[in-house]
């Protein structure tokens, strides 16, 4: 009986590992499929390949409406992280320090954007400046991307700040700190993972975004995604798997260049440190 | 004289939101209501409308089956695509959270790079995998097995497979945070009480992650039902969903006032499922999924 028991376990054990590898190559075979064909020599984006070959890239350096895109996107992104970023950080000081009427519905309120669909959120933006009769502006579209951003900053740093004890900065401000001062000093280097992370978090959003921008860009300007969408409306061609490529070095890239510098940095803190610290 | 402030004063929190809620206000809330005010908009022509009130759009809505097609289909697209990702997400998460392996934050972290991957990216890459020069037809031809590329691209299940690589993550995550959070020594009392892993799985482990679980379904479906490009990219005509009908009617048709009811509808609608899920497990457990 006992045996028949263990045998049992293992096996669903099994299948539990099985399913998991299965979703695991899921995951990445259509990502290592676009790398492997950006190298194809052939014409059309496909198998079989026919010779290794990097003309598409080369192909991709000349191609002027993907380099504006490129840096359009770019643009837009640095700008989104580093607002959304500052915003964040304060809204979660405010949220976790404070206590204040409507906090509760201003929580809510503040994550509502990553539960809102993004098309109802790009026209609704569209209908307001419509109903007001402005024009669709460079400035409109960051501020979307910062409102898509914020809920994912907010929650990252909220979820840090809560483990920052407040007798630190009480202890600063009774020993004369300026409670802007107490802030700088204590809270923000001890949040300082949330705040890479969220920044990280914020720049990827905003350079992925696809659905928001078709609705809020500006007459003329085409963002990286948007350019990849009207490029697959003509074609699939290898230049796009090479796009593709670029872009999965940039977007897996920073990050994880970003988390190891991070890690660096805490470890060279840890050591000049006590080794106590807030959970 | 001095303003007196006391250490958590309201006002100086007033003032720490005072950005957030203003971007909140101006391109969240005022947008819905205004929305919801054009929808009584009357429509002359593409891209011209008047502020005469009418119901028209609402009875346009309520009365053509088309719409209400559109929306049920996009609703039954949405809960396939959820209970998929339960499903499948579920032996994931399970499995990282259990396993004696080392380097689970490297199983993790392999999760969250596909985040980072541009979501266009990773939907056109499954065009190499599905399409007649995809990686399987190609392969099965080369074997001889079918003599004619499969047509496994632009349909509904290339749609509601190209939503499960976006969305899986979410569920992966959503559940491996819940487990995460159950107190292992519940399993251990259980087992030492004569229950077989099964039954500790059964009776301890899986009430306690169905939170997590709940809200990983949540997140999918609202996700999935509200999803535009997908269905651009992997659909044919026939398999446009909700999203693509509402940004059809405003930027092809530019018919603003319908596009401003079906858009509101589709918000009253996964409002909706969002309030019932909140009324019964609270808002607390989706904060957890989306913050990771």
């Amino acid at each position: 009986m006992k045996a028949r028991r263990k045998h049992e376990g293992r096996w669903a054990w099994r299948l539990t590992g099985f399913v998991t590898v299965c979703v695991y190559i899921f995951m990445f075979a259509p990502i290592v499929a676009t790398v492997i064909l950006s190298f194809n020599a052939s014409m059309f984006g496909g198998f079989p390949m026919t010779g290794f070959s990097l003309q598409w890239y080369g192909k991709l350096m000349a191609n002027e409406p993907v380099l504006a895109a490129f840096r359009t996107s770019l643009w837009i992104a640095l700008v989104t992280s580093a607002v959304t970023t500052a915003i964040g950080v304060v809204t979660s000081f405010a949220l976790v320090r404070f206590e204040f009427r409507g906090k509760q519905a201003l929580s809510t309120l503040v994550i509502l954007p990553a539960l809102v669909p993004e098309t109802i959120l790009g026209v609704g933006l569209l209908v307001l400046i419509k109903a007001v009769d402005q024009p669709r502006t460079m400035l409109l579209l960051v501020l979307g991307h910062i409102l898509l951003a914020v809920p994912y900053v907010v929650l990252i740093t909220q979820a840090r700040m809560v483990g920052i004890r407040r007798v630190y900065e009480e202890a600063a401000l009774s020993l004369g700190a300026s409670r802007f001062s107490s802030f700088r000093e204590i809270t923000l280097p001890l949040l300082i993972p949330a705040v890479v992370g969220g920044a990280l978090l914020a720049f990827t959003i905003s350079f992925d975004n696809t659905s928001a921008s078709l609705f809020w860009r500006p007459a003329g300007v085409e963002t990286m995604p948007t350019q990849i969408l009207s490029m697959l409306k003509i074609s699939i061609s290898p230049e796009i798997n090479a796009l593709g490529t670029v872009m999965i070095l940039v977007t897996v890239g920073i990050p994880l260049l970003g988390g190891l510098i991070l890690q660096s940095l805490t470890r060279l803190k840890r050591r000049g440190e006590p080794k106590e610290q807030a959970r | 004289m001095k303003r007196q402030w006391t250490l958590y004063d309201p006002r100086l929190a007033w003032l720490l939101v005072a950005p957030v809620l203003l971007l909140l206000i101006f391109f969240l809330v005022l947008p819905i209501a205004v929305m919801a005010a054009y929808t009584f908009f009357t429509f002359v022509t593409a891209g011209v409308e008047t502020s005469a009130l009418t119901t028209a759009n609402w009875h346009e809505f309520l009365t053509d089956s088309y719409y209400a097609g559109f929306l049920l289909k996009t609703l039954r697209v949405g809960a396939i695509t959820a209970l998929l990702c339960g499903v499948l997400g579920y032996f994931p998460a399970y499995f990282i959270w259990a396993t004696t392996f080392k380097h689970k934050w490297l199983l993790l972290l392999l999760l969250i790079v596909p985040f980072w991957i541009s979501f266009t990216i990773r939907t056109f890459s499954w065009i190499n995998i599905l399409g007649e020069q995809g990686v399987i037809n190609v392969a099965l031809l080369k074997m001889g097995i079918i003599s004619e590329p499969l047509p496994m691209l632009y349909n509904e299940g290339a749609v509601i497979l190209g939503m499960l690589h976006f969305l899986l993550p979410y569920m992966i995550l959503n559940v491996y945070v819940s487990l995460e959070g159950i107190d292992r020594t519940l399993i251990s009392a259980a087992r030492s009480m004569g229950c077989t892993s099964a039954q500790a799985f059964r009776e301890v482990t899986l009430p306690l992650s169905l939170p997590g679980l709940a809200a990983g379904l949540l997140l999918c479906f609202v996700l999935a039902a509200g999803s535009y490009v997908t269905p651009q990219l992997l659909g044919s005509g026939r398999d446009a969903l909700f999203g693509n009908l509402i940004y059809d009617t405003i930027m092809g048709e530019l018919n603003w006032p319908m596009g401003a009811t079906l858009s509101i509808v589709l918000f009253l609608v996964l409002g909706s499922f969002a309030a019932i899920y909140t009324r019964f497990m609270g808002m607390s457990q989706i904060v957890k999924g989306l913050g990771g």
